[in-house]
């Protein structure tokens, strides 16, 4: 087993993880939650590779966790917002109760 | 290094246990909190794996501004209540815990049945920050001015978004 | 076929029928209030076809001779049928009494139909009638004169029933065209084996007619009296002899009118006149002529002795007719064309006058016909009497003055020479004393004795004509009635001059030759000897019959008759016709019947079976059909529509606005797929 495995191995398991939380838990928070694990977990990918990977010299792997870094704080800042909104307007962040229908 | 040290392996246990908690604590404010611990567990991880200005930039972004605003809109939206929902749910939520198995079963087959069991790349080098900032000036140019310009359109973008609506309908 | 040189009065002969069909058409088309106008019309239309018939008589008068006119009228094939018309002393003598007689009887017609409501149709049919019956005397080919027998036939049928709701008018003429048909279907027969036979049907064609001596040769034997005898059917039917004569009687439900002019003076001598056209035919076969002649006889005692009986005053004039028609059959057949178109002519008047007569009477008493109820009637209707008077004079032969003496006299003249037998002579000659005997019953019945009904007279079921003040006695009818009436008995008593022995101008004038007069020929032969006899016939009978019935007249309607009360079973039998018409109710009749009914059941349940089964069978389909549309078609369709329906609420639950559960959807798909994916990618 090597240390790539065991990379590979730990971010599979943070993902498996954020994947069931994301699907299983109610509040909306919560599947945020989930996702910026998923995202965490794919960052971690990345940075495996780029340290035990076939390809030397290239920080591409970095640069990308970087990238993806950026993007999932905006994409939690825009969610989150989301989040008060639609609380502000529904008094509830229980998804099974927002269902986008007529009540 | 070469091999799988204890440091990563306790780093590796950390981060599972803090994740997990994330995402079956009752309370809401614990699975920020633990949010946060697994986020710390990354980036300590992507420092042992020698990405420093990775590993950093992490700990600030993730740490220090997420799991803040997350703890934020928990507060904000009560948090306090929790989420009643059994651990392990019936019906059709278990669905999720069902698919997430699936998937780590397949990405574990993956894994063992491919050469990363085997074999390792040359060593890297260490992608200290003078060399980020070249690549990143260089290379990557269009992807940064990309990126200035989604933080900026997300800045604006979650402003409105959450701005109160002005009282005209009551 | 234009032979140049005929005069233009043959050309256009066919004016004479064409203008009263033209009149009838008009007056078909007019409303039932044009009253005066169709009235107009017809009377224009028969003076113009009288100034023309006298015209083409004055043509043929100078110089007997025979003139026709032939055209082409439609093929056949290779061969033309050929149509014409002839003008020859016979028709032209026919056309002037038919158009006088007619255009007297239309005049009489205004006033004693003037109160009926349907004037417009009688006139319009009276037309009809008198143009089709010009067009049969005109005719040169028996084809045309087969059309124009047949529309005379249809006339007459609509003039018999021409008021159609009562029963009995409509029976009469259903009967009277059955019976007339029958005869009918024997001159056709004829008419069709002489076409075989003689290769044409006009009457003459330079040589090539039917009735001139080239074709004629042709026929021999058999076929010559089996034609003569064909076309004798023809005029049996028509002019009422013995076995086709039951309609003659029922056929005076009509108005009187119409029984003066076609029962008495034209459409029955139809039958007579056909008879004097094909003459030339008839003569070769003596058999035929034989046969005639015994029809006639017993026509003549028959019809004769039925007349004695009767109660209607219309009825014994009918019976009359019979036995006259019988007469000039019998004239004919012994004597040859000129006898009996004589007694013809002659009888044409007074017969008519008769009639109209009658007509006058009936009118007088508002509807009665019965002369048992009548009585004393000279004292009312002075006019009608006279005139009356005269027609019967005429009728019985009243001797040396009255048509009827010389016109009787040369047909016992000639049955008494014929060689065949003497017997018709015998019958015509107790014919003669029958005649007059009924005759002056019927004048006793009706015009002498006490006035049987009382003066103011409850006016009888309006059957002749709606009156106009019930309580008046009963009065002379007014001047169109009265005036024809006279002119009748002018000619009927002139007339007689016209073909007497001594000079026989008729006679000659329808043989084409020249005559002479010379009263030598009065004491010729046995002739004188046969005057005196007739005379005495005539006054035993008038003697007989004043002696039963002038003497002591009965004095209410329901005394029995003076004969009635001498032999009631006689009498009886004389009063229902010899039974003839039970006679024939319970055989042909009753044949007809079963015929009728045997069709109408084949024509039911057989020919209307196919198609009943048919549409049984269609409608059956149909059922099946719709059956399978709606149960299965149908259920099936919707079915169907609520499986998918169905379906598609089940995929429906999918979109529950979850959004968790879209991501557990994605989820899962993604991990099929990585599933496949690594599957595929073993190694």
């Amino acid at each position: 087993m090597t240390p790539l495995a065991g990379c590979l191995l730990v971010s599979s398991m943070l993902f498996a993880v954020g994947l069931a939380g994301a699907l299983t838990r109610r509040n909306t928070i919560l599947v945020l939650v989930g996702i910026e694990l998923m995202l965490n977990a794919a960052n971690l990918n990345f940075v495996a590779f780029w340290r035990f990977g076939h390809h030397a010299g290239v920080s591409t792997g970095v640069i990308f966790g970087l990238f993806s870094i950026a993007v999932a704080a905006a994409e939690a800042a825009v969610g989150l917002a989301l989040i008060l909104a639609v609380y502000r307007h529904t008094k509830t962040t229980d998804l099974s109760l927002l269902t986008g229908r007529a009540q | 290094m070469r091999q799988m040290s204890a440091a990563f392996l306790i780093l590796a246990i950390v981060t599972m246990i803090a994740a997990c908690a994330a995402m079956t604590l009752r309370g809401l404010v614990h699975c920020a909190l633990a949010l946060a611990v697994a986020f710390a567990g990354i980036g300590t991880l992507y420092l042992s794996l020698g990405a420093q200005f990775l590993g950093l930039a992490q700990l600030l972004v993730y740490v220090g501004a997420i799991a803040v605003l997350i703890v934020f809109v928990i507060l904000l939206t009560r948090g306090g209540d929790g989420d009643a929902s059994p651990l392990i749910p019936t019906g059709l939520p278990i669905t999720g815990i069902v698919v997430a198995t699936t998937i780590l079963a397949l990405l574990a087959w993956a894994v063992f049945h491919s050469f990363a069991m085997h074999s390792l790349g040359p060593p890297a080098t260490p992608a200290t920050v003078r060399e980020l900032g070249t690549v990143l000036m260089a290379e990557y140019v269009l992807p940064l001015e990309v990126i200035g310009l989604m933080l900026t359109a997300a800045l604006i973008g979650a402003v409105v978004v959450a701005m109160k609506e002005k009282q005209d309908t009551q | 076929m234009l032979t140049p040189g005929i005069p233009a009065i043959v050309r256009y002969l066919w004016l004479i029928p064409a203008l009263p069909i033209v009149a009838a058409g008009v007056g078909a088309l007019l409303k039932q209030s044009r009253r005066k106008f169709a009235a107009a019309i017809a009377i224009a239309s028969m003076t113009f076809s009288l100034v023309l018939a006298v015209i083409a008589f004055a043509c043929v008068l100078p110089q007997p001779e025979r003139l026709f006119f032939n055209f082409q009228w439609m093929q056949f094939g290779s061969e033309w049928v050929k149509l014409g018309w002839v003008l020859d002393p016979l028709a032209a003598v026919m056309l002037v009494m038919v158009t006088f007689v007619g255009l007297l009887i239309f005049i009489y017609s205004v006033a004693y139909m003037h109160h009926d409501e349907n004037f417009t149709r009688f006139f319009c049919f009276l037309s009809l009638f008198a143009g089709a019956m010009l067009g049969l005397l005109i005719a040169n080919s028996l084809l045309l004169l087969f059309m124009c027998w047949e529309v005379v036939g249809l006339t007459s049928y609509l003039l018999i029933g021409f008021w159609y709701e009562r029963p009995a008018a409509a029976a009469a003429a259903k009967k009277a065209f059955i019976t007339t048909r029958i005869g009918d279907l024997g001159l056709l027969l004829g008419m069709v084996w002489l076409y075989g036979q003689s290769g044409t049907l006009l009457f003459y064609d330079h040589g090539a007619g039917c009735m001139e001596h080239g074709p004629l040769s042709l026929l021999t034997g058999k076929t010559l009296t089996g034609i003569a005898l064909l076309i004798f059917c023809g005029a049996v039917g028509k002019s009422g002899q013995l076995p086709l004569h039951v309609w003659l009687p029922d056929a005076m439900e009509g108005p009187t009118p119409v029984s003066a002019l076609i029962h008495a003076a034209t459409m029955v001598a139809a039958g007579v006149y056909l008879v004097a056209r094909v003459y030339p035919l008839m003569s070769l076969s003596t058999n035929a002529l034989t046969v005639i002649t015994w029809v006639g006889a017993l026509t003549a005692i028959f019809a004769a002795l039925v007349a004695v009986a009767q109660d209607d005053i219309k009825r014994i004039l009918a019976y009359s007719t019979v036995s006259q028609l019988g007469y000039m059959m019998m004239g004919i057949g012994v004597g040859g064309v000129a006898v009996g178109v004589f007694h013809l002519i002659a009888h044409a008047f007074f017969k008519a006058l008769l009639f109209l007569g009658a007509g006058s009477v009936i009118h007088g008493l508002m509807g009665e016909q019965d002369i048992r109820e009548m009585g004393g009637i000279r004292k009312w209707m002075p006019v009608t009497f006279a005139t009356y008077a005269v027609g019967t004079l005429a009728l019985c032969g009243f001797p040396l003055f009255f048509s009827g003496f010389w016109s009787k006299d040369a047909i016992l003249h000639a049955a008494y020479g014929w060689n065949v037998s003497r017997i018709p002579f015998y019958l015509g000659a107790v014919g003669a004393l029958l005649t007059a005997f009924y005759m002056t019953r019927q004048v006793c019945y009706v015009f002498f004795g006490a006035r049987r009904r009382g003066p103011v007279a409850e006016p009888v079921v309006p059957a002749e004509t709606a009156a106009s003040d019930p309580s008046e006695a009963a009065h002379e009818s007014p001047s169109p009635m009265t005036v024809p009436l006279m002119l009748l008995a002018v000619f009927a008593v002139l007339l007689g001059f016209i073909a007497t022995p001594a000079w026989p101008w008729l006679q000659a004038f329808l043989e084409l030759r020249p005559a002479r007069l010379d009263f030598g020929e009065l004491a010729e032969d046995s002739l004188p000897a046969l005057m005196v006899v007739s005379s005495l016939l005539v006054f035993a009978g008038l003697y007989l019959g004043w002696w039963m019935y002038g003497r002591r007249p009965i004095r209410h309607a329901g005394d029995p008759d003076a004969l009635e009360r001498l032999q009631p079973a006689l009498f009886h039998a004389l009063h229902k016709g010899f039974y003839i018409d039970q006679l024939y109710a319970l055989t042909i009749l009753r044949l007809a019947w079963w015929m009728a009914n045997l069709a109408n059941f084949v024509d039911r349940w057989i020919w209307s079976g196919i198609p009943l089964a048919v549409s049984a069978l269609v409608q059956g389909v149909g059922f099946v059909d719709s059956s399978l549309d709606r149960w299965v078609v149908n259920k099936g369709f919707d079915e169907g529509c609520n499986g998918v329906a169905g379906g598609g609420r089940l995929l429906a639950r999918l979109q529950n606005g979850l959004i968790q559960n879209y991501l557990r959807l994605l989820g899962a798909a993604v991990a099929a797929l990585a599933f496949f994916l690594l599957l595929g990618h073993k190694g």
